[in-house]
């Protein structure tokens, strides 16, 4: 009896379900930050609808104002169900390759970040397998490929279009060049460790069954690389997007998400930036997303232990 | 065969490139001979004698006899680029000459990078000669290239053009350098990764907090945020507090990342100790936690001093007052006035490098106890 009632005196613990244990926190933060954008965005613009209903002198009241703040044509900072209405407005609204469409513009910075991340992911690969085959490289290359990334890279970006245009290059492999300089580096690294990372034990091994150097590099260097390419390819597919769409910036690019950014500033278009902002965020997720697939289909195939 | 056999095989061949020099034409038309150039025709000869040298002598002599001959080689061929006559049209004879140094210089290179000396200062120094050495003939394959060619100024100035612009224009760069580098990389890096350290300090102490935010901020980390830069103009104007903003924003997320995870990383049987101490969070957070995510906020510095860099840069291209690192490399690249750029460019690495060592610097004196640092 007296235990009956110790027991429900403390009441027992719920015992919430694992997954709501993970995203509750996560959705709660996400709610609170909606809530705190579209305070911000009332207060932000409600200078600026004061001003119209003053200019005007039609009489307001403070719901007047809040609603104003809501649907400003230029808001200082749009609130987010506007972004949403103008983004889905921009990729539905419009056939696929009209200049308005933002499916139009995010498939030119999507084009040349997929080419700039082939040729950068390549390029670093070969790099990788010649700085871990001859020490001479490994000493002298290294050092300065590490440097390079000290230096804000970015910088050149104006240069080698200029340089690539006075060539006669233009369009797309420009911007994918830069891309490829940028996201060359995290393949590089990652690679050179992979290919490392097999232990003087299993290199041994390989040296008693006389395997040759071509053998030990695809039967054992390889394969215990390709984590480590996965790891760093997820870093450096956002680096080439950011890479294509800055590319975009300094040459007054007619299309694709940089220039849709750059037009929006000239012509004070904040809700069109932040849509443009929204796409190159939705390309960024579906990108690693579309990485960490390929990862996972890729190590069933190599038979990789979870 | 051995690499020490294709190594004297390379250098012979090197010394006969250099010998042909002094017979092959230097250019295509109205070639200047050698003879007529003492001084280079001297180099020539004497580099070509130390080539051979280099490939009889004793290995611990080689790469003495290899460097002086490389540093003679690149003086002959330099020598000869000042004649008018060669400077654009250079022909297969320049062309030997400088070949013949790049086999040379690889040789000592490979040569110098297979030396494995006994004490950690020589290595040190030899681990540090290697990559200045390749460097340094890189600047020259560029320099021999570029005037060698004729490659117009428009599309890739020589690097000594690139230097002289850069030591001619000390004053336009100091501007540069303070509007982008003092006033908007610097009080922007401070403003948001000691933001990012207080709100990762917060979300540490409130679990919920913590769980919530470090998916949102691996998230935002992985995202353009460049981007917001025209906004932030919007916001700020065209001076340097747009630009600080967009590095705050930047730094920000890595900051709370990496603090976060650098938090959680202290153990179990530690955060007992302190228990049992009776330590107050206080007390707990200043002993125990900051120290464990020291690495963690270096880290976290380290990649910040660089995307803050990129993101004052990224900013100026969206509106600038008429100085800045960024502005001036748009308007003199669409003025086609590339070594301008180019001698930006030297600028802002020379600041990201330093800016990275400082780190790196006060890393080692602040994390000297971590294993990485201890051998």
């Amino acid at each position: 009896m007296t235990s009956s009632v110790l027991s429900a005196a403390r009441p027992a613990q719920i015992r919430w379900h694992p997954l709501v244990l993970r995203y509750a926190p996560v959705v709660a933060i996400v709610l609170a930050l909606i809530v705190l954008w579209y305070v911000a965005a009332a207060l932000m613009n409600m200078r600026m609808v004061r001003d119209a209903f003053e200019r005007e002198e039609t009489p307001y009241t403070v719901s007047d104002l809040i609603a104003g703040t809501m649907d400003a044509e230029r808001p200082l900072l749009p609130a987010p169900h506007q972004i949403i209405e103008t983004f889905s407005d921009d990729v539905f609204g419009w056939p696929v390759t009209s200049p308005r469409s933002l499916i139009y513009h995010s498939w030119v910075t999507l084009s040349a970040t997929l080419v700039g991340f082939l040729m950068g992911a390549a390029f670093g690969i070969v790099l990788a397998v010649l700085i871990v085959h001859a020490r001479t490289l490994q000493k002298s290359l290294l050092p300065w490929i590490i440097c390079s990334q000290m230096v804000p890279i970015l910088a050149v970006a104006p240069i080698v279009i200029v340089v690539l245009g006075s060539i006669g290059l233009r369009g797309l492999l420009p911007k994918a060049i830069i891309s490829a300089y940028l996201c060359f580096f995290p393949v590089t690294i990652g690679m050179v460790k992979g290919l490392n990372s097999p232990d003087p034990m299993q290199r041994d091994l390989m040296r008693t069954w006389s395997a040759t150097p071509t053998q030990i590099f695809w039967k054992l260097r390889w394969p215990s690389a390709v984590p480590f390419l996965f790891a760093s390819v997820k870093v450096s597919i956002t680096i080439s997007l950011i890479g294509a769409i800055v590319a975009e910036l300094p040459t007054g690019a007619q299309a694709g998400i940089g220039a849709r950014l750059l037009a929006g500033s000239y012509y004070g278009q904040t809700i069109q930036i932040w849509a443009a902002l929204l796409a190159a965020s939705l390309l960024a997720v579906g990108l690693i997303a579309f990485i960490s697939l390929l990862e996972r289909w890729i190590g069933e195939v190599m038979g990789a232990r979870a | 065969m051995r690499p020490q056999a294709w190594q004297r095989i390379a250098l012979l061949a090197a010394a006969l490139g250099m010998l042909s020099a002094t017979v092959v034409p230097l250019a295509n038309e109205h070639a200047p001979s050698l003879l007529s150039l003492p001084a280079a025709f001297a180099a020539t000869l004497l580099s070509a004698s130390l080539y051979a040298a280099t490939a009889l002598v004793p290995l611990r002599w080689s790469i003495a006899t290899a460097l002086s001959g490389v540093v003679l080689g690149c003086y002959a061929t330099l020598a000869v680029l000042h004649d008018d006559s060669v400077a654009g049209n250079a022909a297969s004879g320049f062309w030997l000459a400088v070949t013949a140094n790049w086999i040379a210089a690889w040789v000592a290179v490979a040569r110098l990078a297979a030396v494995k000396p006994a004490d950690k200062a020589a290595a040190g120094i030899v681990d540090l000669a290697i990559p200045l050495l390749f460097g340094v003939f890189v600047f020259y394959l560029w320099e021999v290239a570029v005037r060698g060619f004729g490659v117009p100024p428009v599309i890739l100035p020589p690097p000594s053009a690139i230097g002289v612009r850069f030591f001619g224009s000390l004053w336009m760069l100091w501007q540069d350098f303070v509007q982008t580098f003092l006033l908007g990389v610097l009080s922007g890096y401070v403003i948001g990764c000691s933001a990012g350290l207080l709100v990762a300090v917060v979300a540490h102490r409130y679990t919920f907090l913590g769980r919530g935010l470090l998916p949102i901020g691996n998230f935002v980390s992985a995202l353009p945020i460049v981007g917001i830069a025209p906004i932030m103009v919007m916001w700020f104007g065209f001076d340097w507090p747009s630009k600080a903003a967009v590095v705050v924003v930047i730094t920000f997320f890595p900051m709370l990342v990496n603090c976060l995870a650098g938090l959680n990383a202290a153990g179990y049987i530690e955060r007992d100790l302190m228990r049992s101490y009776a330590a107050g969070h206080g007390q707990t957070m200043r002993k125990l936690y900051m120290p464990a995510a020291m690495p963690f906020i270096f880290n976290a510095l380290k990649i910040n001093s660089t995307l803050a860099f990129i993101g004052a840069i990224v900013a100026e291209f969206f509106g600038t007052p008429t100085q800045g690192i960024g502005f001036r490399i748009s308007i003199e690249a669409g003025r086609m006035a590339l070594d301008v750029v180019w001698a930006e460019i030297a600028l802002a690495a020379i600041a990201g490098m330093a800016f990275y060592g400082i780190v790196a610097l006060a890393e080692r004196a602040t994390t000297f106890w971590h294993p990485s640092y201890r051998t």
